[in-house]
């Protein structure tokens, strides 16, 4: 028994072994390494020339409590966190809804097109979206003149542009919640459904008092992925506005990434690399504390 | 060996590393590779094709890319040692690449082609009394005007002393009227406000460029002029990202002047209906007590360290910087010759609204050359946009220019101790 055992757990740590190597070399060690990068002046000096490299403890992290920029980073992060997250999840959340109800025909095509976004190049689509979002010639304004609302300068005006950011990345990435939300409605037994259905609820009882309850391990988990996701926006500012207007689309990443490869202050960047890293550590934690005490998990 | 299905899965799987292997050949074996930005990269292999060369000389390939890229592209190249042999790099890079040892200086064989240049911009590659780059194309910023509401306001061109100009400026408001506004000095950018300082002749840092230098008199000077400008309401605090289009909006009047560089000239010409045509000119900057100065800008040709053992990449560059080439990229790109006499055969001398460019560029000042210089410009810029919006007194913004301007500099003041800046 206790060989077997020992063969068993042998076997186990053959098979985990190449996955754990991997994480440690490429996971674990810059991790460690870039938090250690974080405490020293790693500058465009000391990539000249290592011996120019000095370790200032946390003159970094005073540094960047007192810069306005990151400060302004962190806002527009947590904005993002804030507005993002639940039109994220309840977007997913209804297209699940829509692909999983029986009255749908062509529901395979539906999910397809649906998922479509998700898989699309990011690049390509943000470029698309650019004409989409453009002031004088973009469908989404020619929307809202439809209804009579004035053009929106999406792009070019500080209050505009993180709302037509978020629609962007909105439609980027519901399609990946929404095969997650998909496979966890398709465990609710329709049996509970149709008792509600019987005992009078309505659409809305039955979303709030059966379907929601059945799910909310998924819903934890789609928004514990949607806040990471939203803290790590970058690509999208990038592509599409630079960090502009007046620096209202810099994100976190966005400031680190200015930090480390525009200004080459590699230690700085580390350093705010850190404090994201704890920032959505924190958000997940307050997270997984609610969901227990809601019974979630 | 026998081909099993996971020997076949694991010849698959390392198929994406085969481009990878492909690199490990003949790489650069002959030929040179240019790093060239945008437009100029774009027209860089016309020139190049029509350039006379001798028998036997190595082929030279163009890598173009964006400017947006350019900056951290030579960093990231330089730190993963793959730059090629030449380059072009903006002028006020130089500091940067010359100090983290990335550019070969140039050798005293090819200072011919500095000969027949502006002063201003071959001394902006002058470092540790060293050149690093030969300058390919000039630029500099200068006033652009609409000719008619200066007409109207009783002036054929902006005078040249601060005071007049100024004065000439509330009479152009008092023509445009209620919205409008006599110029344009975009608050997220830092040229305008650099451009007053140097008219005023500041030093703008100190101590071997270890300090800010913005408590001077003379940058002080400079600072409360242009806090006069939107305090009297000449200019509107406004930022180009909240103006939807420039060229419009100096066409409606909105405003009678700004500041901007000769790419602005071409963009002029095309964008505005021909009737406004005959209604703008350009016109040196104003100074203090008469002719200001300016910025001196563009792009030169550096050969990257490592790459200038033979003379063969020099030889690339002295071909770019022939006159017929010169005359042949300026037609390609617009963009203003680096050598003077190609100013004459291209006709530039007599065009009225690029000749002020070269009185211009005469009377330009290098600016500081250390790599901390345009994050310093950000932060000056930043001080200065609280200044107009009533934030801070004329001397306090001072005060608080040197303390970012010093902080930024601490590791260069280390460096400094050491003997290891350039």
């Amino acid at each position: 028994m206790n060989a077997g055992r020992r063969s068993q757990a042998r076997a186990g740590w053959i098979m985990t072994g190449p996955a754990l190597v991997a994480i440690l070399i490429f996971f674990v060690l810059p991790a460690a390494a870039s938090l250690a990068l974080s405490f020293t002046d790693f500058d465009i000096y000391a990539l000249a020339d290592i011996g120019n490299l000095r370790f200032i403890g946390f003159r970094n992290y005073e540094r960047l409590l007192e810069n306005p920029l990151f400060w302004k980073a962190t806002t527009n992060s947590l904005l993002f966190v804030a507005i993002g997250t639940p039109f994220v999840v309840v977007l997913s959340l209804f297209a699940a809804m829509l692909v999983n109800s029986r009255w749908l025909a062509w529901r395979p095509l539906w999910r397809v097109a649906l998922f479509a976004p998700y898989v699309t190049t990011l690049v390509a689509t943000a470029v698309v979206w650019r004409y989409l979002l453009h002031t004088r010639y973009g469908l989404v304004n020619y929307l809202l003149s439809l209804v009579g609302a004035g053009p929106v300068d999406w792009l070019g005006s500080p209050t505009a542009s993180l709302p037509a950011i978020l629609l962007f990345v909105g439609w980027k990435s519901f399609g990946y919640n929404m095969i997650i939300f998909l496979a966890a409605l398709q465990t609710v037994p329709r049996e509970l459904e149709e008792a509600a259905r019987i005992d009078g609820a309505g659409w809305f009882a039955r979303l709030r008092h059966v379907t929601l309850p059945a799910i909310a391990p998924t819903v934890l988990l789609v928004s514990v992925l949607t806040v990471a996701a939203m803290f790590q926006l970058f690509t999208e500012p990038y592509v599409m506005t630079q960090g502009g207007p007046a620096q209202s689309t810099v994100t976190i990443l966005y400031f680190m990434y200015e930090e480390g490869f525009k200004w080459w202050n590699l230690g700085s960047g580390a350093a705010v690399a850190f404090l994201l890293f704890l920032c959505v550590l924190a958000v997940t934690l307050v997270q997984l504390r609610l969901a227990r005490r809601g019974g979630a998990i | 060996m026998d081909l099993t299905r996971r020997r076949m899965t694991a010849a698959l799987a390392a198929l994406p590393l085969l481009p990878a292997l492909g690199g490990c050949g003949a790489r650069g074996e002959a030929g040179l590779t240019i790093w060239a930005m945008g437009n100029e990269g774009a027209s860089l292999p016309a020139v190049l094709a029509a350039m006379p060369r001798p028998a036997g000389a190595p082929p030279v390939a163009v890598q173009p890319m964006p400017w947006t890229a350019a900056h951290a592209k030579l960093l990231t190249g330089f730190a993963g040692g793959s730059l090629p042999a030449i380059g072009q790099v903006g002028n006020s890079w130089l500091a940067e690449m010359a100090a983290i040892g990335a550019i070969a200086p140039v050798p005293a064989s090819v200072h011919g082609l500095l000969a027949d240049q502006f002063d201003a911009v071959v001394d902006t590659n002058r470092i540790a009394g060293r050149f690093w780059g030969v300058p390919w194309y000039v630029d500099t910023r200068l006033q652009y005007y609409r000719r008619d509401l200066f007409a109207r306001a009783g002036h054929a061109a902006p005078p040249r002393a601060w005071n007049e100009w100024k004065r000439a400026l509330r009479r152009v408001k008092t023509v445009v009227g209620e919205g409008n506004y006599a110029l344009l000095l975009p608050l997220n950018e830092f040229e305008q406000l650099l451009t007053f300082a140097l008219s005023a002749g500041a030093r703008l840092l100190r101590d071997a460029d270890g300090r800010g230098a913005f408590s001077d008199p003379e940058f002080k000077a400079a600072l409360a002029f242009y806090k006069s400008l939107f305090d009297e309401g000449l200019a509107p605090p406004l930022a180009t990202t909240e103006i939807a289009n420039i060229w419009n909006e100096f066409a409606r009047g909105f405003f009678a002047l700004f500041i901007s560089g000769p790419w602005t000239v071409g963009e002029l010409r095309t964008r505005l209906a021909p009737d406004m045509q005959d209604r703008w000119a350009t016109a040196p900057n104003p100074g203090p007590r008469g002719a200001g100065s300016a910025a001196p800008g563009g792009s030169s040709l550096v050969v990257f360290a490592g790459h200038d053992a033979d003379g063969r990449a020099w030889d690339v560059v002295a071909g770019l910087l022939a006159p017929a080439a010169q005359l042949q990229f300026h037609r390609l790109t617009g963009d203003l010759p680096a050598r003077r006499s190609v100013w004459d055969t291209a006709g530039l001398a007599a065009d009225p609204l690029v000749a002020p460019f070269a009185t211009q560029l005469d009377r330009a000042t290098a600016l500081p050359k250390l790599p901390e210089w345009e994050r310093i410009m950000t932060e000056m810029q930043i001080i200065a946009e609280r200044m107009v919006r009533g934030e801070y007194s004329v001397d306090q913004a001072a005060r608080e220019m040197d303390a970012r301007a010093d902080r930024l500099l601490e590791k260069r003041r280390w460096m400094l101790d050491r003997g290891r800046a350039l």
